[in-house]
């Protein structure tokens, strides 16, 4: 074999290993916090989800408080984030004079890069010590960091949502506007629904994000184990109970019921990035392939 | 010969595109003659697009463009700055280059104008859209499937889907850019007619590149050439026998 | 009201609210980013740069040291106070996050290329390949804790403690998928013509490969790593539990490593309030490097006539 080839066999498999290792990486990561998860799931299996006790000193151990206020936070983010970001989306797309456009989107885009740990200090700080004043309590809990999860996500969604009504061809636009369509009719019965795929995915993906968002809601949980009767009340999440508790645990099954929270927050942000992925962003397939499966139909024809 | 009424006159019109440093169309005079095809030709860059554009007025989707002279219409200067565009373009219509079906069934594209209007009742609407259909020279082909996806149809029923949702709100002017340019000769020679077909109801303003189409299916024609409006008159005459050699130089095909 | 009238109004009011949202999503958004700012220039100042981890100060303690810092007259015993005083800085932060993060690279972007050239080069539309692409879309935006807890049993626990390299290991597992996708991305935007070119003159794949198509996406996989480092450099999540934290200059990578982002967190929600000042000193240090990073990378690729949107929105996705 001449040196070449040898090298070239090398590199080839090389590469393919470490294109490997990522299929490796989330594989290893579902079965080592499925074996470290193990002694909780024995102990409380499926019960685990829904026990409400958290007491690491009595060696009970129950996810739903943290469970909820995963799905809670997050649910109040979207409801805040959605309507606002596809309202600076249109803006900045079909409102905003042009000077402005580009501007202004370049900050949104800036904004979506700051660190997530920079939000949740100016929560603590700021927002807070506001919803102290407004509501009273302690200022935090679920609705505080809800909102913090918001605006974290809310430069992503507008962004991206931006860039899926700017897809829409111009000529498309004009037809619209030539029926005599206002621009919220073009908006709304064109751009949208032209954009749709993009803008759900966008959205379903934020939502994986805000779920498994650690800092921003650490500092503002307020992170006690209970179910809050309000919105208002302290609470925790998964990513904040870990957060807090990872370096604290002192005994196996504190340690991992942990693991078992983390791979639960790991399966449900997996479904639901698999979702706007796979669904609504899933990448336009070639017409070559259209044609790859159309030759693969004749040859079993022929075959019969 | 009937009496000829002038439908769209545009008057010493002069336009120019945000930021440009000179005007697209100097002081063009023009009549367009109801119920009639009128055809606008000249070479690439002239500056037909741009006066048929003026016409809907969409070039005021974009800032910054400037209109001056007079566009009139029933009397009134449509290019004044508290003419109600919403109105001007359900009487103006439009059809493109390229055929611009909106990504919903067929049904409902030739439908989205009509709802436009407040037209919510079932009957009306299937009423109607059967009538623009039919008017559009394609509701046989697709009676059958009204409810599918509109970009499944082929670009040559494309455009006459793009024909039919315009005629469906029954304007009174429809103009055309180029729109057979992207269509193979089959499709381009059912729109010709449907063209013809259409002029009894409504007037057409058509830009084609095509010598023999003008010649086909228009009425007048008006030449231009660098913005300006060199020559008008009746089809006939400008294709045999033009007043002005720079006409006869274009339709001879020695430029452009 | 004709239908027409009522679809202009609501035209209007639609657009106007669209407007207010944008106003009021901008507001909040530019209030961090004010109170970013300010917090963060009222406490950054020369010497967090040469000083590490120190207690807290007391009450007086930090009067006396703004009264001094203000250039206010001290009396003999605040002055000697002063001497006393030991201002903490954030030298071992910012040491510990640049090793962490160079560390990461130096592991995460080589396996990064080259996952991301098998992918394009070799994979192309083969299924394996596909199926590396998605995972990656995945794994790039899967919660970053988790990644913590599982570098933290697999690293963690079997080394018995936390350690720099733990900190590495998380930070370059983030990297990879992000790198991989934006080299399959940016070696799919080299022109084929060039590849012909290169194996008609004999040139084997790996040279090829190596001598040309790396040539052409130079510029698009340098602002990948770019992007890539900022993205990771913001993190903090993974390292709580890796390479932990300490208040003390430390480059020995087998031990627990300071990190701007953990430091700012405990320093945050301590309850003293010089430690709360540095916090948002690291916060303005921390974001001033990501956003920084980010607009290299937007210049670089302006200049390169890329189209900068496509690599942005992968990254962001
Ligand atoms: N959006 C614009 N901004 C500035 N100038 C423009 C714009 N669109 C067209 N122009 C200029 O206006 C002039 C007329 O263009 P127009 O598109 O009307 O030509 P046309 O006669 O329709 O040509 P074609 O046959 O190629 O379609 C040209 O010189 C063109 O460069
Ligand atoms: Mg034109």
């Amino acid at each position: 074999m001449s040196s070449y080839a040898l090298k070239e066999r090398v590199f080839h498999h090389l590469t393919k290993f470490f294109a490997f290792l990522v299929l490796f990486f989330l594989v290893a990561i579902f079965v080592v916090l499925l074996v470290k998860a193990y002694p909780a799931i024995e102990a409380f299996g499926f019960d685990f989800l829904t026990d409400e006790k958290w007491a690491p000193n009595l060696g009970i151990f129950g996810g739903f408080p943290a469970i909820y206020g995963s799905f809670i936070s997050t649910l109040i983010a979207m409801l805040l984030a959605v309507p606002v970001a596809i309202g600076i989306a249109i803006f900045l797309s079909e409102v905003a004079p042009s000077r402005l456009k580009s501007p202004m989107g370049v900050s949104i885009e800036l904004l979506a890069a700051i660190p997530s740990v920079v939000y949740g200090m100016w929560g603590l700080f700021y927002f807070a010590p506001l919803m102290r004043d407004l509501v009273g309590g302690n200022g935090l809990g679920l609705f505080t960091a809800g909102f913090i999860l918001s605006l974290m996500i809310l430069p992503f969604i507008a962004a991206i949502t931006r860039d899926s009504l700017n897809t829409t061809p111009q000529i498309l636009k004009e037809s619209a506007y030539a029926l005599g369509a206002t621009k919220w009719d073009v908006i709304k019965d064109v751009m949208i629904p032209y954009a749709k795929a993009g803008i759900i995915g966008s959205v379903i993906l934020a939502l994986g994000r805000a779920f498994g968002e650690t800092m921003a809601v650490t500092f503002v949980m307020g992170n006690v184990h209970n179910v809050p009767d309000s919105i208002f009340q302290a609470a925790t999440s998964i990513p904040a109970t870990l957060a807090n508790e990872f370096n604290e645990a002192d005994t196996e099954l504190y340690y991992s019921s942990l693991f078992f929270l983390a791979l639960i927050l790991f399966i449900i942000s997996f479904a639901i990035i698999s979702l706007a992925k796979f669904h609504f962003l899933k990448r336009r397939k070639k017409v070559s392939d259209r044609k790859h499966k159309w030759h693969k139909l004749v040859k079993q024809w022929r075959r019969k | 010969m009937e009496k000829e009424i002038i439908d769209l006159e545009v008057k010493d019109f002069s336009f120019r595109y945000a930021g440009a440093s000179a005007d697209s169309l100097k002081k063009i005079n023009l009549p367009i003659i109801k119920n009639k095809v009128t055809a606008l030709i000249g070479p690439s860059g002239c500056g037909k697009t741009t006066l048929l554009r003026s016409l809907n007025r969409i070039h005021d989707l974009y800032p910054g463009n400037e209109y001056r002279g007079e566009v009139n219409f029933e009397g009134r200067n449509i290019l004044s700055a508290d003419e109600d565009l919403i109105h001007l373009r359900t009487r103006i219509g439009m059809i493109f280059q390229k055929p611009t079906a909106f990504p919903m069934s067929i049904y409902e594209n030739i439908a989205y104008g009509l709802k436009l209007q407040g037209i919510k009742d079932k009957t009306v609407l299937s009423g109607r859209i059967e009538k623009a259909l039919k008017g559009g020279a394609l509701w046989g082909e697709v009676k059958e499937r009204l409810n599918d996806e509109a970009d499944a149809l082929s670009g040559g029923q494309q455009q006459r889907l793009c024909i039919s949702r315009a005629i469906a709100v029954e304007p009174e002017i429809i103009l055309f850019d180029e729109p057979t340019s992207a269509l193979d000769p089959i499709s381009t020679e059912a729109i010709e007619k449907l063209i013809m077909e259409l002029k009894d109801e409504v007037t057409i303003v058509i830009v084609t590149h095509n010598m023999q189409q003008a010649q086909r299916i228009s009425d007048y024609t008006a030449f231009m050439y660098l913005g300006d409006l060199i020559e008008y008159g009746e089809t006939d005459k400008i294709f045999n026998n033009p007043d002005e050699e720079l006409t006869k130089q274009y339709i001879s095909g020695q430029f452009g | 009201m004709s239908a027409t009238d009522r679809r202009k109004v609501i035209n209007k009011i639609v657009l106007a609210t669209s407007t207010l949202f944008a106003v009021i999503g901008i507001f909040f958004l530019f209030w961090i980013l004010f109170v970013l700012l300010k917090n963060g220039f009222e406490a950054l100042n020369l010497s967090i740069f040469f000083n590490d981890g120190a207690p807290p100060l007391s009450v007086e303690e930090l009067e006396i040291l703004n009264k001094s810092r203000e250039g206010l007259e001290l009396s003999e015993f605040e002055q000697e106070e002063l001497s006393w005083i030991e201002i903490s800085g954030l030298r071992h932060a910012i040491i510990g996050q640049l090793m962490l993060a160079f560390g990461a690279t130096l592991v995460g972007v080589p396996i990064g290329i080259l996952a991301g050239t098998y992918v394009r080069e070799y994979g192309a539309d083969s299924k394996f390949a596909n199926l590396i692409r998605d995972l990656s879309d995945v794994m790039m935006s899967a919660p970053s804790i988790v990644i913590g807890t599982f570098v933290y049993a697999i690293v963690v626990s079997p080394t018995g403690g936390f350690s720099g390299y733990a900190g590495i290991v998380a930070l370059a597992i983030m990297m990879l998928p992000i790198i991989l996708r934006t080299t399959d991305d940016m070696l799919g935007l080299v022109s084929n013509t060039l590849r012909e070119a290169a194996i008609a003159l004999g040139a084997p794949k790996y040279k090829m490969i190596m001598q040309v198509v790396y040539r052409g996406a130079k510029v698009g996989i340098l602002t990948g790593i770019l992007l890539a480092v900022a993205r990771i450099a913001g993190e903090t999540a993974p390292l709580l539990f890796t390479s932990f934290n300490t208040n003390f200059f430390e480059t020995n990578l087998t031990e627990p490593i300071a990190s701007l982002t953990v430091t700012m967190f405990n320093y945050a929600t301590s309850p003293y309030e010089d430690w709360q000042q540095l916090g948002w000193a690291a916060a303005l240090i921390l974001a001033g490097f990501v956003l920084g990073l980010n607009i290299v990378g937007r210049v670089l690729l302006s200049m390169k006539h890329i189209s900068t949107k496509k690599i942005f929105k992968k990254r962001k996705r």
